[in-house]
């Protein structure tokens, strides 16, 4: 009798130590990739051997509302969800929801940005005010927190896909995170359509790229 | 083997594991994902029914012929299978039945926030409250087997945040089989529940139960861990993994099952330790009972006062960790200095950033705290509105013009409560709009009620109220939205869609023919295609003026489904736009206010967003200066 397919991770190897523990949230709004952006950093923390819990809310979030998940890594994960002040790192696929998740982000955590509006329609209607860059960037900057923009939407339409902008910011988060490319790009594979494979690559690649060669322009260091 | 599963993925691995060969459901956040999972599995048999009693009626039959079955739905859902599942309470089952009942605290998606811990109590089912993925898989394991010792069904009852958080798994690898039946069996004692049978059936489930509070003594996820004796918690479902990481130090007594409760196990632990609480998210449902034991809990120094009678945690709304801390800071079980947590203080943990930071992270390294206070951003609110293309969005803005009463239901189209469209005055529960429509109808209420229901929900209740409003005669104007498709939820299909769930060609319900049969006259029911606002409006208006119920159906497949995405052309507005606004009204995310203002009014000219846009024309229907082409004008342009 064969077995019901179902996602599957390679046996844990023994968690690296130089990283005892991570908790990342990933925000965006519904459409944006934020949920397979969540799968992939779930099962490369499984892949470097640790415990894992990715948490999510969908249902009524796909309506263009806004999605929030948390990635968490230990040794032993107990708690699914992140308490505010607890996120190491803030990964935002739309700017303004950065804004709306930043009281999550710890004393010295790294919030990327990317690069990118989406109006919700209470802007659009005309009754609510889509925050200019500079009121976004303010609600970071405390207890040493590091903001840093990136160009993901911008470096997706260069290559010809939208859609791809949350592999960018994948690409970015990847360089804070000290594991080796390959086990990235190895989970990315097993997790998009072998179609995509090569546009993903690449838009991992330059995620990294724009990230290894300095703060992008705007980036807030206070 | 290890897998990072959901807690739905890990639910439905197990009922495969287990042997079930039939599972069916209705959809419902968090609950949908268990069936999807399971209907691809080899040899079995999985359905979406119209309904969840339908559902758990066809696992009830399943059971009852010998085949292990279960059935799924949202917390929700099982309301409308009480029926079923008191029925089957009371029958009990030939092989293992298991009902799947997600609840939703803090209400993600859904209209209530209730407990249905107590339908097991009510019903004196036994009852397993996951806590993880791992935990999720094993009850329901095991759920099959406590059914079949103790011929009862069970109720499974994960949340949200178990269904939708993936953890690691150890799945099972063997399928379990058990030997089926020769024939049905007859049984009319147990299965033919005429009052003197179901009265002779009454003492055998109090029996059962007490059995079953045996049981719980040593059943295995009834787990006490042992860590300092000063503080005992008693926990359950997802709350566990808070009392983990709030309470490191307390000794923990984990209930895998909370109903029945093992009384013994509870007293030993009590008699264990110093201070007792209880922590579950929702009602006090563990709390309530284990006062009633007689056991004593730890006071707090605002006790709660009758109705309530939770005493320390939060009784609405899903737990975190930030919560717990708070609520045992403010009960005095925690001190106040422990709050770590939060933004300002130093982080308690190592900062993996401070070892990252050399992996070439762009800017300083881990800076001293500058400890300035935030600004408070106010974010503009970003709520989930109809899709660029939805099909729902022309009735809405027709009937907000109109101004009639508006009586919804549950669906996407419950977004058309929200700005700018407004329209909605109820929506209550599944299939209630036609029946509310008609109860304000027959009570006098002068203005004129539409309901508006939607494909599917029309097929799980709301065929017997439409039926209700020709036969008790009253003129509610009904509007089927039909999609095509089960849309809130993710897609799924239903009678209309012409598949099942296991991907079979089937019978396509057509739903004119439905209302037609009930007897609406040929000139009560008209099918108009959605997109047509003119036409739409044309009808409606025609019916409201006249007296005597009518049907509407609009038709249209949901705008994210594949085939309709093959079909997107965006369209544009010319420089005839003056910045009326209409445009603006209908509440589409593809249409923007330009940076460009109009040289006379001063006020914001439309935009299309070309990616968002899927050609759908319902602006360019309204709009009063023909400023927004339609895709044959746009096709022409070019």
């Amino acid at each position: 009798m064969s077995e019901p397919t179902l996602a599957e991770a390679p046996v844990p190897r023994t968690p690296p130590t130089h990283l005892p523990r991570l908790d990342v949230v990933l925000v965006g709004v519904g459409g944006q990739g934020t949920i397979l952006a969540s799968n992939v950093l779930a099962e490369l923390g499984i892949r470097a051997g640790y415990d894992v819990k990715k948490a999510e809310v969908h249902g009524m979030s796909q309506r263009g509302g806004s999605v929030v998940s948390h990635v968490r890594w230990g040794t032993q994960v107990f708690s699914p969800i992140i308490p505010p002040g607890g996120a190491d790192i803030l990964v935002a696929f739309e700017k303004m929801e950065a804004a709306r998740y930043a009281a999550l982000l710890a004393p010295g955590g790294s919030v990327l940005i990317n690069d990118h509006s989406i109006e919700p329609i209470t802007v659009i209607t005309g009754g609510a005010h889509y925050p200019e860059d500079a009121a976004i960037e303010s609600a970071f900057g405390g207890s040493g927190q590091r903001l840093v923009w990136v160009h993901g939407a911008r470096v997706a339409n260069d290559l010809g896909n939208r859609s791809v902008a949350n592999v960018v910011l994948l690409g970015a988060l990847s360089t804070l995170l000290g594991l080796p490319v390959h086990d990235w790009t190895a989970v990315l594979d097993r997790l998009v359509k072998a179609s995509y494979r090569d546009l993903n690559h690449q838009a991992f690649a330059a995620g990294r790229a724009e990230l290894l060669a300095g703060p992008a322009s705007g980036s807030l260091n206070p | 083997m290890q897998r990072l599963l959901s807690g739905n993925e890990a639910i439905a691995r197990a009922a495969w594991e287990a042997g079930a060969v039939v599972g069916a459901g209705y959809p419902g956040t968090p609950s949908t994902e268990i069936l999807e999972v399971f209907a691809p599995s080899p040899d079995v048999y999985a359905e979406w029914s119209p309904n969840e009693k339908v559902a758990l009626d066809v696992a009830i039959g399943a059971a009852i012929a010998g085949r292990r079955a279960f059935a799924t739905m949202k917390h929700v859902g099982l309301n409308v299978a009480a029926d079923s599942f008191w029925s089957v309470a009371m029958t009990g089952i030939e092989a293992g039945l298991v009902i799947v009942s997600a609840d939703d605290p803090s209400l993600h998606s859904s209209q209530n926030e209730q407990d249905n811990r107590l339908f097991a109590r009510w019903a004196r089912v036994p009852c397993l409250d996951p806590a993880d993925s791992q935990d999720a898989h094993d009850l329901m394991v095991v759920a099959f087997d406590i059914s079949e010792a103790f011929d009862t069904p069970v109720l499974l009852r994960p949340t949200t945040r178990v269904c939708h958080t993936s953890s690691p798994v150890e799945v099972g690898e063997i399928r379990r089989t058990r030997p089926v039946p020769d024939s049905y069996v007859r049984n009319p004692a147990k299965y033919d529940m005429a009052p003197a049978n179901a009265r002779a059936r009454r003492p055998v489930i109090e029996a059962r139960v007490e059995a079953l509070a045996a049981y719980a003594e040593t059943f295995p996820f009834n787990r006490v861990e042992m860590r300092g004796t000063s503080l005992g918690i008693i926990t359950t479902g997802v709350a566990y993994q808070y009392a983990r990481e709030v309470f490191p130090d307390a000794s923990t007594l984990k209930l895998g099952m909370v109903y029945p409760l093992p009384r013994g196990l509870i007293a030993d632990f009590a008699a264990a330790v110093d201070t007792l609480v209880v922590l579950e998210e929702l009602d006090p449902f563990v709390e309530d009972q284990v006062r009633l034991m007689g056991i004593e809990l730890y006071e707090p120094p605002t006790p709660p006062t009758y109705p309530h009678t939770k005493s320390i945690f939060p009784v609405i709304g899903e737990l975190d960790p930030s919560s717990v801390r708070a609520a045992a800071i403010a009960a005095g079980l925690l001190p106040a200095s422990t709050i770590t947590a939060v933004p300002d203080a130093a982080p308690a943990q190592p900062d993996p950033l401070v070892a990252l930071s050399s992996a070439g992270m762009p800017g300083a390294a881990a800076s001293e705290p500058a400890r300035k206070p935030l600004p408070v951003l106010a974010v503009a609110p970003r709520p989930p509105v109809l899709c660029p293309g939805c099909p729902h969005r022309s009735s809405f803005y027709i009937l907000h013009k109109l101004g009639v009463t508006v009586n919804g239901d549950i669906g996407c189209y419950t977004l058309g409560m929200a700005k700018p469209l407004e329209a909605l005055h109820t929506a209550g529960c599944m299939g209630a709009s036609i029946a509310v429509a008609h109860g304000g109808v027959q009570a006098g209420d002068p203005g004129r009620h539409v309901a508006v229901i939607g494909d599917s929900t029309f097929f799980h209740s709301g065929i017997p109220a439409l039926l209700n409003v020709l036969y008790n005669r009253s003129n509610v104007v009904t509007i089927i939205m039909d999609n095509r498709i089960t849309g809130m939820t993710g897609h799924q299909e239903n009678p209309g869609t012409g598949q099942t769930l296991q991907r079979q060609q089937t019978v396509e319900v057509d739903i004119e023919r439905i209302v037609r049969a009930i007897g609406f006259p040929d000139d009560r029911v008209v099918t108009i295609p959605s997109y047509d606002v003119k036409a739409l409006e044309k009808q409606l208006k025609s019916w409201l003026k006249a007296d005597g119920p009518a049907v509407l159906i609009t038709k249209q497949e949901c705008a994210l489904l594949p085939t309709a995405k093959a079909t997107y052309e965006p369209l544009a507005v010319t420089d005839a736009c003056n910045g009326c606004t209409i445009c603006f009204r209908i509440g589409c995310p593809a249409i923007l206010q330009s940076d460009a203002l109009d040289e006379r009014t001063q006020r914001p000219l439309a935009l299309i967003d070309q990616q968002l846009c899927t050609g759908c024309e319902i602006c360019a229907h309204v709009c009063p200066r023909d400023a927004i082409l339609f895709r044959e004008q746009v096709a022409a342009h070019v």
